[in-house]
């Protein structure tokens, strides 16, 4: 599948900032004056980005207000929804901690459970496509969720190292194990879930492998085109290997260390593990698209 | 609204005999004249005279090689265009409502108006049936030609879809899939018409016929090249008849 800059940079950054309200709506934080700001500013500009990045790829951005309609049926528009009722709870929230000192704690526990609410939205867009194994066969929600809390813990941690506020060192260096253990999970998973593993072929694709073996012999058009360019991506696939390796490291074993250095050389180290971090995800993310195979491609013989 | 209708009225669709159509792409072309100039943007051409030419299409057609266990490959032309599935997933998914199937009659639309182009319902379709128009930003897909099919300005013979009109070879046919008595159910019935990836679960309206048996012959594939002289030769009439017992005559005496 195609991995559009502006969806990849959406689903990371608005997950992270989504972490950080769940975080931050639970209590997760000191309550410094400086901390409330900053943490709350970080939280709502990332979810507030990632939602204008999601606009770029619109072919239509107009008719962008017209996905609130849907919310029956469509988990994107329950995606929608949920990107804003989230950051509304959430700046509610901010805005009486931050000016008045009182965290409620319950209208923090609805903000933290709306922008959980939003992450499940976004990883069902993609684990309800049934013609994409590798999203649909694959335990896509809780890498999805599990990315979002280790994001945004990180992110409150990157928040208070800046500040000079006391991070959670221990919490962030579990947090990227159990991050890394749920990728892992997800990343097996996803190795097996090749289209034939789902009963796709080029034989089901075109009903005849009653006849025997099939193998197109010649394209309907001899250019690309949009089935192509959208659902049967190449470009970067041979190197997957290297770039997952690099994903993984910068996205779980370096800040992990980090995380621990923290411990003993100063908060402010979680600011790079944050980094890190963001940079790690957005290779694995993007492979998450790149790496997606589609049964559609089975009429062009395509991977 | 995009919830499925429960149950649809009529469910129009298309037959397609993999047995007759000979790739001619007459249907392609059709298709993309008359859909290009009615309702809605028009279909693009990009860089249609250039090195990288590409477009929209709402059918394509694709040809396969189909190798038995032995004998001879086989190609079978292939044009694929929206099945208009009873459980179409392209539907469920629109977040904006411009995908609907209708009740009436079962066709799978989108309201150009209310499209925002975001391209999920292309990602839920398993056949590849529906594509991004890029210089519009809005999806398109077959309509079945609705504003053919129950154009009371057109005459008869021509209410019925472009690409089905157009083949040359009869291999389309177009009706109603949800009455058992229609010809099109009937031709489904008798020729063992299928569904593709039925394990995608979309319920398909569209069948497609497979291609007969082809007769069992000696072919170079097998035994190398047939002698055409050791062939037995059909009984000669006429002056052919005459010459060839003259001949025979002469060869005896000779």
């Amino acid at each position: 599948m195609h991995p559009a800059p502006s969806i990849v940079v959406l689903t990371v950054l608005s997950g992270l900032g989504l972490g950080m309200m769940a975080w931050l709506g639970v209590g997760l934080g000191p309550d410094t004056g400086l901390f409330r700001w900053l943490a709350c500013a970080l939280a709502l500009g990332l979810v507030a980005g990632g939602g204008l990045a999601s606009a770029l790829h619109l072919g239509r951005p107009e008719n962008a207000w017209r996905a609130f309609s849907q919310w029956r049926t469509s988990w994107l528009s329950r995606e929608a929804w949920l990107m804003v009722a989230a950051p509304v709870a959430f700046g509610l929230y901010a805005l009486i901690w931050c000016l008045g000192g009182w965290r409620l704690w319950g209208l923090g526990l609805i903000a933290a459970a709306l922008s959980l609410g939003a992450v499940y939205a976004t990883a069902m867009i993609y684990a309800q496509l049934k013609p994409v194994p590798r999203w649909s066969a694959t335990p896509t929600r809780a890498m999805f969720l599990t990315a979002a809390l280790v994001g945004g813990l990180v992110g409150v941690g990157g928040a208070a190292g800046v500040v000079g506020a006391p991070v959670p060192g221990w919490g962030s260096a579990l947090a990227f194990l159990a991050g890394a253990g749920v990728w892992v999970w997800w990343q097996t998973a996803a190795a097996g879930a090749s289209r034939s593993s789902q009963g796709s072929s080029a034989e089901t694709a075109t009903g005849l492998g009653h006849m025997g073996r099939v193998r197109m012999f010649e394209a309907p058009h001899t250019g690309s085109n949009y089935l192509l360019d959208e659902m049967a991506y190449r470009v970067g696939r041979k190197r997957a290997y290297q770039i997952r390796l690099i994903g993984a490291g910068l996205g779980y074993a370096v800040p992990l260390l980090l995380s621990l250095l923290a411990l003993l050389a100063g908060g402010w180290l979680m600011v790079p593990a944050l980094v890190c971090h963001i940079t790690g995800m957005l290779a694995l993310r993007w492979l998450f698209f790149a790496e997606a195979e589609h049964v559609q491609a089975l009429y062009y013989g395509r991977h | 609204m995009t919830a499925l209708p429960e149950t649809t009225a009529r469910k129009l669709g298309l037959v397609i005999d993999l047995d007759i159509c000979v790739g001619c792409h007459a249907c392609a072309v059709s298709c993309k004249e008359w859909n290009t100039g009615g309702y809605g943007a028009p279909l693009v051409d990009e860089d249609a005279y250039g090195a990288d030419p590409s477009g929209t299409w709402l059918n394509r057609i694709h040809t396969f090689e189909v190798t038995p266990q032995s004998g001879p490959a086989q190609l079978v032309h292939f044009p694929k265009s929206c099945l208009h599935c009873e459980d179409a997933p392209c539907v469920t998914v629109c977040p904006t409502g411009a995908s609907y199937k209708r009740a009436a009659d079962g066709i799978v639309l989108v309201n150009e108006d209310t499209c925002m182009g975001c391209g999920l319902c292309a990602w839920a379709c398993p056949y590849g049936a529906r594509e991004m128009d890029p210089a519009a930003g809005v999806m398109k897909k077959c309509t079945l030609c609705i504003d053919r099919i129950h154009n009371d300005n057109l005459p008869e013979a021509d209410r019925i879809p472009a690409c089905v009109r157009s083949c040359p070879a009869g291999a389309r046919h177009f009706g109603d899939l949800g009455d058992p008595a229609s010809d099109v159910s009937q031709l489904v019935a008798e020729r063992g018409g299928y569904d593709l990836m039925p394990e995608q679960a979309t319920k398909p309206v569209n069948k497609y016929l497979p291609p007969r048996p082809r007769d069992a012959q000696e072919t170079a594939h097998e035994t190398g090249p047939v002698r055409l002289a050791e062939l037995p030769e059909p009984e000669a009439k006429g002056f052919l008849g005459w010459l060839d017992a003259a001949l025979g005559a002469l060869e005896r005496t000779g």
